[in-house]
């Protein structure tokens, strides 16, 4: 025990003099992640809430053939712009989101009672300009609603004949939930903080000894690999625990920050949210830095080292992204996969759902179980008679 | 006292130590001249049992390395062929890393950092990070962490590959120093002159064979010449691989 930890202060010590590495785990790791999806979230919220509350440039053109229509419409907000030359070029080139054209036979169609005709003129495929089409058509809808409700009251008929049936919304979603949904991608980002975090060590520890031919030497003492091995990965898991840490630190406080109530959502980031994520996700540190220490292991040289664990970087992406794209129903077997059992466990706690003791113990002792294989398959490699010979 | 009884070992179909057996004696230096390339260095991995022999046993003091490898290891302090230091690390945190490897306590290693710190001429270096260390000064830094545990054999592959003159005449000085305090010194090298000045026993090995082990003395009578380094070319075959 003494000499894991010897191990263990040696290479915590070592790296913490590494000024690339300390950055790595206490400012980029942690920090990135959390500022990224402050910056992501806040640019979807306000621009949601601008397109909601602003004011809405309009070109019209044929403006003079509908005074009616066209006090409607700025009655709803809409700033009525001059008509430009060509409409179709300029929505096409982007120069403009939208724009609405009056024909010369409106006023003519109007007032015999025939429909009357405008054109919206847009591109479907400018996601930017969809809510202002959306919003300019509805306008337009409800100016067209009125008017026919006025000319059967005119008539003596009651407008509610036009209404033969009525939808009435009644959304399940709880304001959590919807929270959640965006936040689908916070799991990732937490394990992510975890790789980055270790893979500096996982490499140095390593590759790194084998390339500065220090790992022979290291070998001639008179201990264990599997000991020297398990300082290692301890001292690894512990720049990884420490990135993560903050990275959770760093989000609960960044939560605060987002705009979320504003678009109907709450979050629970409170402290209850951060104990639970760092309990489910501490296995996963380990098997992650087994996991690392083991690609490392196979690895000739630092830069190899390097190119292999930027790849294993991916693998906790592959879950969060089919969880994302494919709607899933929470199964308990989810839980018992490493990764899997995380990203479940975080997004529920995370809407405020229920999450049941036994079920943060399954993901934990299975993802704990995963972390001791890997380790008993890098302390064979570690074994291997090639692993310490430098050339 | 290091005994190795017929040790084989290949690499593929590449027979790199052929049935080598050679003991070395407390209080005396063993050299170990051999070509480049000739199995010096897999013979002494075998040793500290960084290899595993495909046949043969080494005896450490009496110890089967096969048996209790973690034992063997206790009692031998190795300067390895790969000698890379922690750069981040001062030369005396490099030393007392393996200090605590070796299970001594903190103040038994200050005071044989002290004692190898005045033996070996380090008192500018010791307290420096060795990133930029000279060679001189790194392979001081690698002796001291390799013997901080006061070890009853001394194993040192190659110990003045790289060094200047001056780094060369001391280390040879320092391995006298060994061998006067009692110690069992092997080490190897493919420089005739050195192994002649400084051995007591010289075994010379080519194509992963042992080809001589003797005296010096017995060398040249054996060989018939009065000159040593002539008598090396004549039991090996051929200079090539070695210096003068």
């Amino acid at each position: 025990m003494k000499s894991i930890i010897t191990v263990f202060l040696k290479e915590v010590r070592e790296n913490l003099r590494d000024r690339r590495t300390v950055m790595n785990t206490l400012l980029t790791g942690p920090l990135m992640a959390p500022l990224i999806f402050v910056l992501l979230i806040n640019g979807i919220v306000s621009r949601e809430l601008d397109k909601a509350e602003k004011p809405l440039p309009v070109p019209v053109i044929g403006a003079e053939h509908a005074p009616n229509l066209i006090d409607a419409l700025r009655q709803s907000g809409v700033v009525i712009k001059e008509a430009i030359a060509d409409p179709e070029q300029s929505v096409r080139d982007q120069n403009a989101d939208l724009v609405l054209r009056i024909p010369p036979s409106y006023g003519e169609a109007w007032n015999k009672g025939e429909p009357a005709q405008v054109e919206l003129i847009f591109d479907d495929s400018q996601r930017d300009a969809k809510s202002s089409v959306e919003r300019l058509r509805s306008i337009i809808d409800g100016y067209a609603q009125r008017t026919s409700s006025l000319r059967l009251v005119a008539r003596g008929i009651s407008p509610t004949i036009m209404r033969p049936l009525v939808i009435a919304d009644r959304d399940q979603s709880t304001a959590q939930a919807r929270g959640g949904m965006m936040f689908s991608m916070l799991p990732y980002f937490f394990i992510l903080g975890a790789f980055i975090g270790g893979m500096a060590l996982a490499i140095d520890t390593t590759a790194g000894e084998r390339e500065r031919q220090s790992l022979e030497p290291l070998f001639a003492n008179p201990v264990a690999r599997s000991k020297i091995l398990l300082g290692k990965l301890g001292a690894t898991g512990a720049f990884a625990l420490t990135t993560l840490l903050l990275s959770i630190v760093a989000f609960s406080f960044a939560g605060q920050f987002m705009p979320t109530e504003k678009l109907g959502m709450t979050l629970s980031i409170g402290p209850r949210f951060a104990i639970l994520t760092l309990l489910t996700m501490l296995p996963l540190v380990f098997l992650i830095a087994s996991l690392q220490t083991l690609a490392a292991a196979f690895a000739k040289t630092f830069r190899e080292a390097q190119t292999y664990l930027s790849l294993l970087m991916f693998v906790p992406a592959v879950p969060t992204m089919l969880m994302s794209i494919f709607p899933f129903k929470v199964e308990t077997w989810m839980y018992a996969v490493p990764l899997v059992g995380q990203q479940v466990t975080i997004t529920r706690l995370m809407r405020g759902e229920a999450v049941a003791a036994s079920e943060i113990a399954l993901c934990f002792a299975s993802t704990a179980l995963a972390a001791v294989i890997v380790y008993l398959i890098t302390a064979r490699i570690y074994k291997g008679e090639r692993l310490a010979i430098s050339t | 006292m290091i005994e190795l009884k017929a040790l084989n070992k290949a690499f593929g179909t590449v027979k790199a130590v052929d049935g080598v057996s050679f003991t070395a004696r407390d209080g005396e230096i063993t050299g170990l001249l051999g070509p480049n390339g000739a199995g010096k260095t897999t013979t002494l991995r075998m040793l500290y049992t960084l290899m595993k022999p495909d046949s043969g046993q080494v005896l450490v003091d009496g110890i089967d390395a096969a048996v209790d490898p973690i034992a063997v290891r206790r009692r031998l302090g190795v300067l390895p062929d790969a000698r890379g230091l922690y750069k981040r690390l001062t030369s005396r945190e490099n030393i007392e890393y393996f200090g605590r490897l070796q299970g001594m306590d903190e103040a038994t290693i200050a005071a044989r950092i002290e004692g190898l710190s005045r033996a070996l001429d380090m008192g500018e270096i010791i307290d420096r990070r060795t990133d930029g260390f000279s060679q001189g000064q790194r392979v001081k830094t690698a002796i001291a962490r390799a013997l901080v545990h006061d070890p009853k054999n001394c194993i040192l592959d190659e110990p003045t590959n790289g060094l200047d003159v001056m780094a060369t005449r001391a280390m040879r000085d320092f391995l006298r120093h060994l061998k006067a305090e009692g110690r069992c010194v092997l080490f190897s090298s493919h420089i005739m002159q050195e192994v002649g000045a400084l051995c007591d026993r010289i075994v010379v090995i080519a194509h992963g064979h042992v080809v001589a082990d003797a005296s010096p003395d017995e060398l040249r009578e054996q060989a018939g010449t009065p000159n040593l380094e002539d008598a090396f070319v004549k039991v090996i075959g051929s200079a090539e691989g070695l210096a003068a």
